[in-house]
């Protein structure tokens, strides 16, 4: 059955936030805006209809602004925040059916977390500096305790699993150095700076063994160079520990960089979901594309998802008038010689018209235009200076098998605008 | 002339209802009520002969031991002990003593009602909502008030002086406990909830230790409030510094009270420096900020 290879199935869920939820479910699923259910009746739509489906190993992004409803998303998935309405199902089990036991060993064994860690505290008033509570508010900012060392903080979630306390500290220590904080144990959450207070997040969460990793905004208040830091190891964990990631953040360039599938969710309504390269090739609606207009392609695309089919001619068979025959044939400008299931050449229309000497068979490709490769998985970037030197559409190769070409006419537009979005029709030269 | 308030009800019967029915409570119920806070003065009785059983010196040097304790300060620890030795010089040592004697109790025991009734308050948005007022009017009551009842059912004396200064003297450890857990921040509460903590567990090893610093400042303001309510107390037999006082008025002898209210300054003085010393150390022992 498919439910049972998906990890996590999250199947029409409704939150509702106000006095009488379930009062006003059936005029939101009857499809009443969030602006009539809130002047009408004071409730406002957290989330309506979302439906996702997880599959094991992947890191899933959950990608919106703030007031998109994706916090609220995540909570549902280890019941932090009820749902009023849907089913989720982990491992086919519904988690909320599972009583208050039950879910107590869900959230021990199966689910971790790894909490945001606020920037600024824009909501203190006098009453909480003069109560100090703003202080102790400062310092459990990502929810780790202020007065427990690093490693009691983790091994103490570990105690919750019954761990025994010299095997809760063993495996604490593991993940200290697994995320690379060996020699800060003993210090304590306000001795380490914003990266190394979320890397003990992480490492807290990746400790319990748990199968599913929810990440809530976890790098988002840290700088550029942090944060690219901290998505490569956690890109790199996932390599060796494969857990199943759901991970909420409201910066689309993270969002494309770290995840296998994106889900785009706005005023708690799902907008798209798909791989990276899906949405920024072909956004689903004008909300996604202007979202997508700013992010910089040359680090998502990768080369395979723009490359279009080119003719082949085989060596040492094939002759120069059967290369122009297929050229005249298509409606590209190349035709790539194959030596062995390799380009190692091209005909292309400028050598027609130079009035070269094509007859025979093509026996060397001394006479050929050269042709430049590229791995499919390239992403743009990576292969721009090649793209800018060659007048050839450039081969792009799928393990050791010619996929197709790109030109590079098409490696520039890929850069700046999505193919058949909005903005791909007028201007283009 | 203005018009008078008319009279809606005859409110001297309900005045006389209110105290017939008091009285019957006194009548029925006095006896026994006596019996269950026979503890409490054995309590107060057994501190008491303590702190006067202990040679003066030894007292002296309790208090700044632990003064230096709470405050690692030399010149404080010696100031809280030449404050000690002060009481004595005074002439005032066995009032004194009576007084931080009743003052203790009286704290101890509104700390160990009022630190669960906060914590109650600060798990349900209902108990809270009936406890804010409740603890409102206790604040604003004229203090005299409560001395009524209490001498009713159990006749002027040690037990109506240690009740009344129990009923005024808990709200605010109850109040600062409610809050002090209430403040802890969400963030913490909910990580340690996602990683499957029970309530039990959430309570005592995050929201208590959290708010360890604000339910200090609530058993210090406890304290204090203890102290200036066993002065009044001593107009129902409480004895001690307050009784001093009393005999000022009295008599009309400035000295008496002068000495006397001297001495409860510094006893606040002694236990407010110690309390809040002790907070502070707390705070400390959270590791906040850098």
């Amino acid at each position: 059955m498919a439910e049972q290879q998906t990890k996590i199935s999250i199947e029409n869920v409704y939150k509702i936030f106000g006095p009488e939820p379930l009062s006003v479910l059936d005029r939101v699923k009857g499809g009443a805006s969030k602006t009539e259910i809130l002047e009408e009746t004071g409730h406002t739509i957290g989330i309506r209809d979302v439906s996702l489906k997880i599959e094991p190993g992947e890191i899933f992004v959950v990608m919106g602004l703030s007031g998109s409803g994706k916090s609220t998303l995540i909570r549902h998935i280890n019941r932090l925040i009820e749902p009023t309405d849907g089913r989720i199902l982990v491992d086919g089990e519904d988690v909320l059916k599972l009583d208050a036991e039950e879910l107590r060993h869900l959230r021990r064994y199966k689910m971790s977390m790894v909490f945001q860690r606020f920037a600024l505290l824009p909501h203190k008033t006098v009453i909480e500096n003069v109560m100090s509570g703003l202080q102790i508010r400062d310092a459990t900012r990502q929810g780790l305790l202020p007065h427990k060392t690093v490693l009691e903080n983790i091994a103490k979630v570990l105690r919750f699993q019954g761990a025994s306390k010299s095997d809760a500290y063993d495996q604490a220590q593991t993940q200290v150095e697994l995320v690379g904080l060996k020699g800060f144990e003993n210090q304590y959450p306000s001795q380490l700076s914003g990266g190394m207070q979320q890397r003990v997040g992480l490492a807290r969460a990746l400790a319990t063994d748990a199968d599913v990793l929810l990440m809530d905004e976890a790098f988002s208040a840290l700088d550029p160079l942090i944060r690219n830091d901290m998505q490569d190891q956690l890109i790199q964990i996932q390599k060796e520990l494969s857990r199943t990631i759901v991970f909420i953040t409201h910066d689309l360039d993270e969002a494309l960089r770290i995840g296998d599938h994106i889900a785009i969710l706005k005023d708690g309504e799902l907008r798209q979901v798909g791989t990276p390269e899906e949405i920024l090739i072909a956004p689903a609606d004008d909300y996604v594309s202007r979202f997508v207009k700013d992010v910089n392609r040359g680090r998502v695309v990768t080369v395979g998802s723009i490359a279009s089919e080119y003719p082949t001619v085989e060596m040492p068979t094939a002759t120069y008038s059967d290369a122009v025959a297929k050229l005249k044939a298509s409606v590209g400008n190349t035709v790539y010689v194959l030596d062995k299931g390799k380009p190692v050449g091209a005909v292309t229309t400028r050598m027609t018209q130079n009035g070269r000497d094509l007859s025979g068979t093509i026996n060397s490709h001394d006479k050929l235009d050269p042709v430049l490769t590229v791995d499919s998985e390239t992403v743009i970037e990576d292969m721009l200076t090649l793209a800018v030197n060659s007048d050839v559409p450039i081969a792009v190769m799928d393990g050791g098998a010619l996929v197709g070409g790109v030109p590079r006419q098409t490696v520039m537009s890929a850069l700046v605008r999505s193919e058949g979005g909005p903005e791909a029709t007028g201007s283009a030269a | 002339m203005a018009e008078q308030f008319p009279e809606l009800i005859n409110m001297r019967q309900v005045r006389i209802s209110i105290d017939e029915s008091f009285n019957w409570i006194v009548e029925h119920w006095g006896e026994t009520l006596e019996q269950i806070f026979l503890p409490v003065v054995h309590l107060l009785t057994a501190i008491e002969n303590f702190l006067l059983w202990l040679p003066w010196y030894v007292v002296v040097a309790i208090i700044a031991g632990a003064g230096f304790a709470a405050t690692r300060s030399w010149k404080i620890a010696v100031g809280l002990g030449a404050m000690t030795f002060l009481l004595g010089f005074f002439g005032l040592w066995e009032p004194g003593m009576r007084t931080i004697a009743l003052m203790l109790t009286a704290t101890l025991l509104a700390v160990v009602i009022g630190i669960p009734l906060g914590i109650w308050m600060s798990r349900s948005d209902r108990v809270e909502k009936v406890t804010l007022p409740v603890l409102d009017i206790m604040q604003t009551m004229p203090i005299f008030v409560y001395l009524i009842p209490f001498v009713m059912l159990f006749g002027p004396g040690k037990i109506p002086a240690l009740l009344a200064t129990i009923v005024f003297a808990v709200p605010p450890v109850i109040r600062l406990t409610n809050l002090g857990i209430r403040q802890v921040d969400r963030e913490v509460v909910e990580a340690f909830t996602a990683f499957g903590s029970t309530k039990r567990q959430l309570l005592f090893g995050v929201q208590i230790p959290l708010a360890m610093p604000t339910i200090m400042a609530g058993i210090n303001q406890t304290t204090m409030m203890a102290l200036s309510m066993v002065v009044i107390a001593s107009m129902i037999g409480a004895g001690g510094l307050g009784y001093q006082v009393l005999q000022g008025i009295q008599r009309l002898e400035i000295s008496r009270g002068l000495l006397a209210g001297l001495a409860i300054v510094f006893l606040a003085i002694i236990f407010d420096r110690i309390a809040q010393a002790y907070g502070k150390r707390m705070q400390q022992h959270l590791h906040l900020g850098h």
